[in-house]
């Protein structure tokens, strides 16, 4: 937490000493049996054979390795889906007026309280051998991808035709009509990107796609988990900095990527980065839904709190450790950094969580 | 907090659009899937699979370790709040920073050194153990990784609270002949209730879902330490999807209730501290 402009201790407010003494003796009795001495027993536990053995519970063991390997390649893409999601949904939220604004607050929420099991557990109905879309994924999987390339390619040029289209009087009559650009470009977009990968058959046919037990479904499992948490960042911090200069830079002629790009990311960088931080400490150690959807396949799709459960259901306590001490170092680096982007952030911004 | 007309800002449709889209996929259509599976259970099925002694057993463990870890929480969570604003002393700074970490760490990591500091040769337990206090694979294991993974959130709440409050109203009390005591009953504690509540619900919430530490120190063992995410686990592992999700819908409908009542706290929250 920031500190606050120290205005000296009223008289009134003051305790008398004994009360102050026991007070914070009983609050750091806490916070030290809570917290110091768990992080100081995780590092007790991994270094308990030694150095090297510590070196070799991380590195020796092929499946260990993979499963750090596996959380870097997991993270960083539920963090990208997040980080887009966040500005979008932070933008329409708090510079626009819209029905249903309240309801979409409120299910950015909805993570929070939703139990990491129930999560992946949708996941396994949809995307699991019974489930909806099971039977498909088995028998041909990669059928659908063309069509998902496509939309994809399709919505990055509506994207980018909103974004970067010339704007003012002097540009061609043509980019005015933004809408109807939109449709008939994205689907032009959509269709000769359907047609070139149909053509050349670029997925394989007849094959099964998996999703749960496999990395998709933990990508997906992380960034349900993990959504909120750029979002809820960014939308207090830019309803505190106010449209004004933004409003100003469109009508002074910028292009919605201009504004974008000077305005609006230089002023929400820190609460980015706040968001980010959090997002990404939670994405590395999600377990309950990735627990779910992962079928703990070692070596193949063990995370590593997934790992650091296995073994430990192993007995392998060091092994066990020496994949936590890595996390919680994680975790410090988390706070470390967090303390310091703080005090950057305007002061209408800061919040729980 | 000024709105802009949409002529004037661009992006609404693209952005809007977008979170409309990615919230439809990854949320709503699960949800769906969710319920459109439970509904394919006959409703004898479904009250076969949510209301059995083995599922009763869980649900009541599950809500009351986590009412038990909240409640501590308030406590806990309101002392060291009080300490970290209104006292000076060396290291506040570290432990003001501290506070944070059950949020930043895997639960699972969590999980694994609570159960092994409290069992009968652990840092803890050693000398919790000969007194009788089985703070490893027992409900109070529970109780106490929860109280772990939900201090930052009553502390968070509170804090800013605290540090807002108008000293001139304990000003007031002092000179009116109050002792430290009423003053703190009386004109201190009343404008917390708002936040104390708030950092009750969402601990509370978080405790109701929470798995990845509980599976480590509970023992997960049917009708005494198994809470209900740990039942729907073992539902999937047999295979049993429908039962799972019929519990599963359960836990559902009370997180969306616990996430109605959380917006209305902190909208009550908001508006006590704007009239104070």
């Amino acid at each position: 937490m920031p500190e606050q402009p120290m205005r000296r201790m009223r008289q009134a407010q003051q305790d008398p000493l004994w009360v102050r003494w026991s007070l914070t003796l009983a609050a750091v009795a806490v916070v030290g049996v809570l917290i110091v001495v768990p992080v100081v027993h995780v590092f007790a536990g991994a270094l308990s054979e030694g150095v090297r053995v510590y070196w070799d519970n991380l590195v020796a063991d092929p499946d260990t390795r993979h499963s750090i390997l596996l959380t870097l390649t997991v993270v960083p893409l539920a963090l990208a889906a997040n980080v887009v999601f966040g500005i979008a949904a932070a933008w329409a939220i708090a510079r626009f007026r819209f029905p249903g604004r309240t309801v979409l607050t409120a299910m950015i929420d909805l993570p929070f309280s939703v139990s990491p099991v129930v999560a992946g557990l949708m996941l396994v109905l949809i995307f699991g051998l019974q489930g909806y879309l099971g039977p498909f994924l088995r028998r041909d999987g990669y059928a659908v991808m063309p069509y998902l390339t496509s939309l994809v390619g399709a919505a990055l040029f509506v994207g980018g035709l909103f974004l970067f289209r010339p704007r003012g009087p002097d540009a061609h009559v043509i980019w005015h009509r933004a809408g109807r650009l939109a449709l008939f470009g994205g689907a032009a977009a959509f269709a000769v990107l359907l047609a070139v990968q149909l053509y050349f058959e670029i997925w394989p046919r007849d094959q099964s796609l998996k999703i749960i037990f496999a990395t998709p479904g933990l990508v997906l499992a992380t960034a349900f988990v993990t959504f909120p948490f750029v979002a809820r960042e960014l939308i207090p911090v830019m309803e505190a900095i106010g449209p004004d200069e933004e409003t100003a830079a469109i009508s002074l002629g910028a292009s919605g990527w201009q504004m974008f790009r000077r305005v609006t990311l230089p002023n929400i960088k820190w609460g980015l980065a706040y968001g980010i931080i959090l997002c990404n400490a939670r994405a590395m150690g999600e377990f309950g839904a990735v627990y779910v959807v992962s079928g703990h396949i070692a070596g193949q799709t063990d995370t590593m709190p997934l790992r650091v459960e296995k073994l430990f259901q192993e007995y392998n306590l060091p092994g066990s450790f020496a994949v936590a001490s890595v996390l919680t170092l994680l975790a410090i680096v988390t706070l470390l950094v967090k303390a310091g982007l703080e005090s950057r952030l305007p002061a209408e911004a800061r919040r729980v969580d | 907090m000024a709105f802009v007309n949409r002529r004037v800002l661009p992006g609404f449709s693209l952005s809007l659009g977008y979170t409309v889209f990615y919230l439809t996929v990854l949320v709503l259509v699960p949800i769906v899937a969710c319920i459109s599976k439970a509904s394919t259970l006959t409703l004898d099925q479904f009250w076969a699979a949510v209301w059995t002694e083995r599922t009763r057993a869980a649900y009541l463990l599950t809500f009351g370790t986590s009412l038990a870890a909240a409640a501590a929480n308030v406590l806990l969570g309101l002392l060291v709040a009080w300490v970290l604003v209104r006292y000076r002393f060396p290291g506040r700074r570290l432990m003001d920073s501290l506070i944070d970490l059950p949020l930043a760490l895997p639960t699972a990591v969590g999980g694994l050194v609570y159960a092994s500091l409290y069992v009968k040769k652990g840092w803890l337990g050693q000398y919790l153990v000969p007194l009788g206090i089985q703070a490893a694979y027992s409900r109070l294991a529970i109780v106490l990784v929860l109280v772990f993974i939900g201090l930052p959130f009553v502390v968070r709440t509170v804090q800013p609270v605290l540090e807002d409050l108008d000293p001139e109203a304990e000003e007031a009390a002092a000179s009116l002949g109050a002792s430290r005591w009423q003053a703190f009953r009386r004109v201190i504690l009343p404008p917390l209730y708002p936040a104390l509540l708030t950092g009750f619900a969402l601990a509370f919430a978080r405790s109701l879902g929470e798995y990845g530490s509980v599976v480590f120190v509970s023992g997960n063992m049917p009708y005494k330490t198994e809470i209900a995410p740990v039942l729907i686990v073992a539902r999937l592992q047999e295979y049993a999807y429908g039962e799972a999700t019929a519990i599963a819908v359960v836990l559902l409908a009370v997180s969306f209730a616990m996430l109605v009542l959380i917006n209305l706290l902190e909208r009550w929250s908001k508006g006590e501290s704007a009239h104070a």
